[in-house]
């Protein structure tokens, strides 16, 4: 008697352990999305065929899987929101989102999510939307191997490829973002890794950070944004192998630090910016092991910079190496290679006898009247540099490299 | 007018002088492409020598050449043979001399190290200047020595001539742009440059060299300006002017110059 009541009841707990699958196309039986999310019950699949389905203003409110097919678009035709997550263990893959329209009064995107934990937006497509995934106090989160792909021309009227407000513990992973206003854009996030990102021709920066402690950014590439990186009000951030590239431009940095503390910046590649970093109100941060190549400037430190150490880095054919605005420095700068060296190492233990000044009159000139740029490599500025480098004047007289490389380290 | 530009290139093409300066570019290019850590070093390097040298090498030879050959000049004007075609003869064997010196010796090294290193655009800008200012400086250099009998006053004045435009102007250039620093003066910066031609081919390799540190507000301008095809025949016009008013001056000099 009791044997067959014991069966029956794992058969009946697998039966429903085991999810329903629904199927959604043009010809189906559900044809759409919100019928779709409506009739399915908690951990089912939605399996979305190929086609355009018009969809605007999808709540889902239990924990489903959403899989396109190729070829499977949801197109909000310049409407409202397409997907919005109220639950937990949501997962979105494979599927093309596009035609959210901008708005100034709410940040609609393709996907955003309120209040929820251990969602997976992966694979996804989103074109031409405001927003493309929106995290508004979330956590646990994973957003891999999407491609973001917007049409901003503007800074007021676009909004950002990923952002995350109030998150915690995220992953943003192996996604590619163009064209919109931030590439990813980080509000009150803390706990999170970004990893392997793509992120280029963004309006306004790359990767853009606001009060967002302990973070982490690895192996990232940032190429032609209006600004590469910038970090803004936060603490204990730690930046590793990043590319930051081609970032040109009058306000153009290849990353940005304001008013933050604490953070390691550690074998990036800084090529071609206008400025490679540009540092405002940061201190005790770690800059190690970088290298910067053929940038404007490499470094512009200014005076509200304190405590940073600036150790074991390449500074490759930069038209300026450092710039800083005050006679006096407090950062310590040791055991870099600097191209334009040009000392002696007698004891031959890798390091220049005579101490290097990365910074050069010239800059102070060109900072006081920017047209003067047109006399740069010119002789008689050669001559004044050289007259500084025996007594400096101006440039400040302890940022100063003792123990310059004679040779690079990459 | 052919055979004294014959006979005047062949005379420097042969002498120590031509020798000297040819074996001068082919070891110091040959050897910072060679030595140099990074490309664009060598470029910068490069661009300083070239920048320094050749007007120099231009005034100073051309002075010496045309002081040692007074005598065979006023035996030559003695014959039957037009005044200008003599000078333009002088002239073009000159320049042409030692644009032949600077193409060996700079030419060399470059196509068969600098074309390794990829540099080979910036390296022919750096050359193209080197030309100009060639024809620019043994201009002016025949025009100091005809307008100068005592050679030591020629050779002050060529000497000066050299340090203006290297040096000197540069400062004053800079003074001026301190001074009127509260003024728009992206336009003046830029007829300042395009005057000195020194000035003129170093901003021309600074827009291939610096490209980034160009990209800031006013930089974009510069570049925007002597990027375009405007720009572009603004400074050859510049060139050409100062190539051909030294000329102008000196047929005018010499047609009336009593030997």
């Amino acid at each position: 008697m009791m044997r067959p009541l014991i069966t029956s009841f794992f058969l009946l707990l697998l039966t429903s352990l085991y999810a329903k699958e629904i199927q959604l196309c043009k010809s189906c039986k559900v044809k759409t999305l919100s019928e779709a999310v409506s009739s399915a019950s908690p951990h089912d699949i939605i399996r979305v065929k190929k086609g355009i389905y018009p969809t605007v203003g999808v709540e889902i409110t239990k924990p489903l899987s959403l899989i396109g097919e190729e070829g499977a678009v949801l197109d909000a035709e310049g409407g409202a929101e397409i997907i919005t997550i109220h639950s937990d263990s949501v997962e979105i893959s494979g599927l093309t989102l596009r035609n959210v329209a901008t708005s100034y009064i709410k940040d609609w995107a393709a996907i955003s999510t309120d209040r929820v934990k251990y969602c997976k937006i992966q694979n996804n497509k989103i074109e031409n939307s405001f927003f493309g995934v929106y995290f508004r106090k979330s956590s646990n989160c994973e957003i891999s191997n999407n491609v973001i792909i917007g049409e901003a021309v503007k800074e007021m009227s676009s909004g950002n490829a990923i952002q995350l407000w109030y998150c915690d513990s995220m992953l943003i992973e192996n996604n590619i973002v163009r064209k919109h206003r931030d590439g990813i854009y980080f509000e009150f996030v803390k706990n999170s890794i970004i990893r392997d990102n793509y992120s280029e021709g963004n309006v306004r920066y790359g990767l853009h950070f606001m009060f967002s402690d302990r973070n982490r950014y690895l192996a990232n590439t940032f190429e032609n944004n209006g600004s590469g990186v910038a970090v803004m009000y936060g603490k204990e951030i730690e930046m590793d192998n990043n590319t930051f590239i081609n970032n040109w431009g009058p306000a153009s940095f290849g990353l940005l630090l304001k008013e933050i503390t604490d953070g390691k910046i550690t074998s990036n590649k800084f090529k071609k910016n206008t400025t490679g970093i540009f540092g405002e109100g940061a201190s005790r941060m770690i800059i190690k092991n970088n290298r910067f190549e053929s940038n404007g400037w490499a470094m512009k430190v200014l005076s509200s910079c304190v405590d940073n150490v600036v150790s074991d880095n390449d500074f490759v054919s930069n038209s300026f190496s450092v710039f800083t605005n005050s006679p006096r420095n407090y950062n310590e700068f040791k055991r870099n290679y600097w191209s334009e060296y040009n000392g002696y190492d007698l004891d031959h233990d890798g390091f220049g006898d005579i101490p290097h000044r990365p910074v050069s009159l010239f800059t102070y000139i060109v900072e006081q009247c920017e047209p003067t740029l047109l006399l740069m490599r010119s002789n008689f500025i050669g001559l004044l540099e050289l007259a500084e480098k025996a007594a400096p004047s101006l440039t400040p007289e302890n940022l100063v490299d003792k123990q310059p490389r004679m040779k690079p380290l990459w | 007018m052919l055979s004294v530009f014959k006979y005047c290139l062949f005379d420097l093409l042969r002498s120590r002088w031509s020798i000297v300066y040819t074996l001068f570019y082919l070891l110091s290019s040959a050897s910072l492409l060679y030595f140099s850590n990074s490309a664009t070093n060598a470029v910068a390097s490069l661009m300083n020598i070239v920048l320094f040298i050749t007007p120099l090498v231009s005034l100073l030879l051309g002075v010496i050449y045309f002081y040692q050959n007074r005598d065979f000049a006023e035996l030559l004007l003695a014959q039957p043979i037009r005044r200008s075609q003599y000078f333009y003869g002088n002239y073009f064997g000159l320049s042409l001399s030692l644009v032949i010196n600077l193409l060996v010796g700079f030419g060399l090294p470059m196509l068969f190290i600098g074309n390794g290193l990829q540099i080979l655009q910036e390296l022919s800008i750096v050359l193209l200047a080197g030309v100009m200012l060639t024809l620019i400086f043994s201009a002016l250099a025949l025009l100091i020595t005809l307008r100068n009998e005592n050679r030591v006053l020629g050779f002050g004045y060529a000497i000066v001539v050299w340090l203006f435009f290297a040096v000197i102007y540069d400062g004053l250039f800079l003074i001026l742009l301190l001074w009127f620093n509260d003024y728009p003066l992206e336009k003046f910066a830029m007829i300042g440059t395009v005057l000195n031609p020194m000035d003129l081919s170093r901003v021309m390799i600074l827009l291939k060299l610096d490209l980034s540190a160009l990209m800031g507000f006013t930089g974009a301008s510069f570049r925007q300006f002597f990027g375009s095809t405007a720009g572009f025949f603004v400074s050859l016009s510049s060139a050409l002017i100062w190539i051909t008013l030294p000329l102008y001056l000196l047929i005018r000099k010499g047609n009336t110059k009593d030997f």
